[in-house]
């Protein structure tokens, strides 16, 4: 006999945990199916708004990629919907005229976006907030169209709304409620929040009431019950979601608000079961991600016929996932006749915290401006703790040294500590004892617990720290460079410069690396300090090098590279043109693109033809490649332009031409514009500067990436020779107080605007900085001409060995 | 008994590849990266990360493994295993060193 089959119909969050909790326990008992409507493999639905908002990518939310299903020997049918189950045939069919038979089923469908019932909401531009397409339409709104109407002021609608803010739209929020949030927040919270989200840039109109979506064929705008209204180009409906129980109450699976489950997640019908949003327990459906993995253990092991606790529903917690707020709410969070609230309120800071306890227990908490009591709080109103003992006010205080037991301490070992990735206390203290990890990072690497979001990196801390007991080093909890070593950046530094050591190999040795030759984060950092510290007499190592700046031009999907020639000031002339045109045709170079800088991009050149590229090119990198100066972006100026009243130009070459090829701790972009009108974009480089009547400002830490920061104004000078000093002391003072790979902007956020202006307004201390600068780029030499010069490296770098048989 | 059959191509000096870096290696219809490690041995993988296909040939080398250049991916070259927290696995080959060349056995 065969194994039995087992289907699960949903091939999101809850259902695929399932699997994995039956796989842990029984790994070769089940031949498994899994059916997806949708075509991907399962990722973190939570963490689409961080997509939304620019934070991380759609690959990095991945939970389980196609080599899990294929490793597991697991049937993957995506982009397929079942549409009935035969419970008397114990068959299920899909709308593909599939028909799968089961002996044990698990329904996951999930949730349905509520659409409100008015008219308009079937036109182009109205659309929900729930899977990876949604995010995709709003991405490519964002694009086209300037004006977002989100209905909804709650969590995902909030969510929704900064993303669409660093979209670059223009953001309306319609609530119906009085405050944000009132589901999860208490009026006081809810409108601090809004205070600071209006801060943000966000506009809202509560208790409104939409009452058509106007417009032709696309949406134009929003009517309400009030007789007012709005123009949108773009409306995201975030008014909640409801079980997705229509295949359950089809096949005549008893549904009520969900598909009703037991304690064992099992439906009325013998061998069924149902997990997670769908699923309808004690009254609930739950729509957090917490519950379902609870579940998700209580199914598996019933289905194993393994003994266990029945689940009897869970305590739920939030927290509100947009930069710059911290909102956390858990639990019976409102105050009534038998609960009382304790509250801390500092309107000078905007922080707020306030904690329901019945009797003297704790049952709910609601904590805005600092959550970071959230977990410990939440820990102790699962278990309903008895605070008799503490003195009220103190638990919301952060938790001392010496304050006692710790919550982490009275866990139990099954109880998920990191939410978005499911990762249990018991699988970190494993990861302490079995694998030896001794850090907060390396626990991270090995479990995947706080990668996602990180909001339970104090909790995985704590349980460090209690595991380990009298060997716990608070000193690695600094932030060390990497998981190789428990040294900090400055540190490492330090060390360098104490013992004059040399080259990446004899750091990590004299400094007691765990891992003899590092690793991809510190071996480039270590390469970098070490030619910081020494511009003239250090040897760059190239095995340290990130692909793109051993090889000098820009890696691409597909192993070939791009090449960007150096145009100083993004400035060029006929004969560069005609040489780029020529190079372009010789080695059937596959695109030619204008890059954000101002220069050209040859994309897709074979490793093997850079040499010869370079050669015909005959003009300097560019260093599109580098951490290093990028480009100076100009704009025309006082030579042409007619409101220019200065020469950006040349301004921007003699800067370029100065810093070109200078080692930076991460990538650094200028800018020079003749006028306030700015048409260099100076407002978001690392170094922006903008001509005035008679001078020059200089703005810097601006940013346009992914964590937008209009830059600060440094100061204002007279002349070219200035701008180029304070630059020179700017950079330098960077480049010897940044950690590798931090952007200026992030940078300055950490040493503060005033600390670098009173460093540079120091005439000895920007004198030395300069000259150090000068030591450095003394040395700089052409990279494509040197692999020119150098036919040894060129060879073991660019060609590739090909056999003949 | 099966008799297999072994194919043995000479893929160059070992003085030719360059130490702690990866070679592109063409032999019939596939790419292998081939390492020359820090201690002088020869490691030899299919040249393709299993997460989207990097080119494994151009990654940080640090001891017995080498970083994906697209998205970091840490592999054995030992073992092709990917390790924790991604998964998956890489088809490694087997190297002699006869005299002073290097030949790829597959």
């Amino acid at each position: 006999m065969g194994k039995k089959q087992l289907v699960l119909v949903g091939n999101g969050m809850a259902g695929v945990r399932a699997i994995e909790e039956i796989l842990s326990v029984a790994k070769d008992e089940f031949q498994i199916t899994i059916f997806g409507a949708e075509p991907h493999p399962n990722y973190n639905r939570i963490l689409l708004s961080k997509v939304l908002q620019g934070d991380t990518d759609i690959k990095d939310i991945t939970l389980n990629d196609w080599d899990w299903y294929e490793e597991n020997n697991i049937q993957l049918y995506t982009n397929e919907t079942v549409i009935k189950v035969d419970t008397e045939n114990k068959t299920v069919i899909t709308d593909a005229d599939r028909i799968q038979p089961y002996d044990e089923l698990i329904l996951a469908t999930g949730s349905v976006p509520f659409i409100l019932p008015i008219p308009g909401a079937d036109k182009k531009g109205v659309t929900a907030f729930r899977d990876i397409k949604d995010t995709d339409t709003m991405l490519a709104a964002s694009k086209q169209y300037k004006k977002a109407a989100v209905i909804g002021g709650g969590l995902l609608g909030l969510e929704a709304a900064r993303g669409l803010l660093n979209l670059g739209m223009d953001v309306s929020v319609i609530h119906l409620a009085p405050f944000l949030m009132e589901r999860q927040l208490d009026a006081t919270a809810g409108r601090l929040l809004q205070n600071e989200l209006e801060k943000q840039g966000m506009t809202f109109l509560l208790e409104k009431q939409t009452e058509e979506i106007v417009g032709d064929d696309r949406v134009e705008g929003l009517r309400f019950k009030d007789g007012t209204s709005i123009e949108a180009d773009l409306v995201v409906m975030a008014v909640g979601i409801r079980p997705n129980t229509t295949l359950g109450a089809e096949s005549g699976i008893p549904v009520n608000r969900g598909i009703i489950v037991n304690d064992y997640m099992q439906t009325e019908i013998p061998h069924i079961y149902a997990v997670g949003e769908c699923a309808e327990h004690r009254g609930i459906a739950y729509g957090l991600v917490a519950p379902l993995y609870e579940q998700a253990k209580v199914l598996a092991k019933h289905m194993c016929g393994i003994e266990t606790k029945p689940y009897e529903g869970s305590v739920l917690s939030t927290q509100l996932k947009v930069s710059g707020v911290e909102v956390f709410s858990a639990g019976d969070f409102n105050e009534s006749e038998e609960k009382k609230a304790i509250k801390v309120f500092d309107e000078q800071d905007g922080i707020y915290k306030k904690i329901v306890l019945r009797g003297n227990q704790i049952v709910g908490a609601v904590l805005f401006g600092d959550s970071s009591e959230g977990n410990r709080l939440f820990s102790m109103i699962q278990k309903e703790a008895d605070i008799s003992e503490t003195s009220k006010i103190s638990i919301l205080q952060p938790l001392s040294q010496e304050a006692g037991t710790s919550i982490t301490a009275a866990m139990s070992d099954d109880e998920i500590i990191c939410g978005c990735n499911g990762v249990s206390k018991g699988a970190i203290i494993q990861a302490i004892q079995e694998k030896g990890c001794s850090s907060t990072d390396e626990i991270k690497a090995c479990t995947g617990a706080s990668r996602s979001c990180g909001g339970c990196k104090p909790l995985v801390e704590e349980i460090l720290q209690h595991t380990l007991g009298s060997d716990f080093d608070a000193s690695a909890q600094k932030e060390a460079i990497c998981g190789c070593t428990t040294l900090s950046r400055d540190e490492v530094v330090e060390e360098i410069k104490a013992k004059g050591l040399s080259h990446t190999r004899e750091v990590m040795n004299v400094l007691g690396w765990k891992t003899p030759e590092g690793c991809s984060k510190c071996r480039p950092a270590l390469n970098y300090y070490l030619g910081m510290i020494n511009p003239t007499k250090y040897e760059d190592d190239r095995t340290s090098r990130f692909v793109n700046e051993r090889m000098h031009a820009n890696i691409q999907k597909d192993g070939t590279y791009s090449v960007v020639p150096r145009m100083y000031g993004g400035v060029t002339n006929s004969t560069d043109l005609r040489k780029i045109a020529d190079v372009v045709d010789k080695y059937e170079i596959p695109l030619v693109k204008m890059t954000g800088g101002q220069r050209i991009d040859l994309i897709g050149v074979k490793k093997e033809d850079l040499p010869k590229v370079w050669e015909d090119l005959d003009m300097p990198s560019g260093y599109a490649y580098g951490k290093t100066l990028r480009t100076v972006k100009t704009c025309v100026g006082e030579q042409f332009c007619r409101f220019g009243t200065q020469d950006s130009m040349a301004l921007g070459i003699a800067l370029e031409k100065k810093f070109e090829g200078l080692n930076t701790p991460h990538k650094v972009k200028m800018a020079v514009s003749a006028c306030p009108r700015n048409c260099a974009e100076s407002g978001i480089k690392d170094l922006g500067v903008v001509g005035i009547d008679g001078g020059w400002e200089l703005y810097v830490g601006g940013n346009g990436g992914t964590h937008l920061r209009a830059g600060d104004l440094l100061m204002k000078v007279k002349t070219n020779e200035e701008v180029l000093e304070y630059a020179g002391a700017y950079l330098q003072y960077y480049r010897e107080t940044a950690n590798y790979l931090e952007r200026t902007s992030a940078w300055l956020e950490r040493v503060g605007l005033s600390h670098v202006q009173s460093v540079l307004n120091d005439p000895e201390k920007r004198q030395e900085l300069n000259g150090r600068m000068n030591e450095t780029l003394s040395v700089h030499k052409d990279p494509w001409k040197d692999f020119l010069e150098d036919k040894q490296t060129s060879k073991e770098l660019f060609e590739n060995v090909v056999t003949t048989s | 008994m099966v008799n297999k059959d072994v194919t043995k191509v000479c893929i160059g000096k070992i003085e030719e590849l360059p130490e702690q870096l990866g070679k592109t290696v063409y032999i019939e219809d596939k790419e292998l990266a081939v390492f020359k490690l820090s201690d002088g041995s020869i490691r030899a993988i299919e040249n393709r990360c299993p997460h989207k296909g990097g080119v494994l040939a151009e990654g940080i080398v640090s001891g017995q493994y080498v970083f994906c250049p697209m998205h970091d991916w840490k592999i054995s070259l030992e073992d092709g295993i990917v390790q924790e927290p991604d998964h998956g696995c890489v088809k490694t080959y087997e190297t002699l060193i006869e005299g002073e060349h290097v030949y790829l056995v597959y």
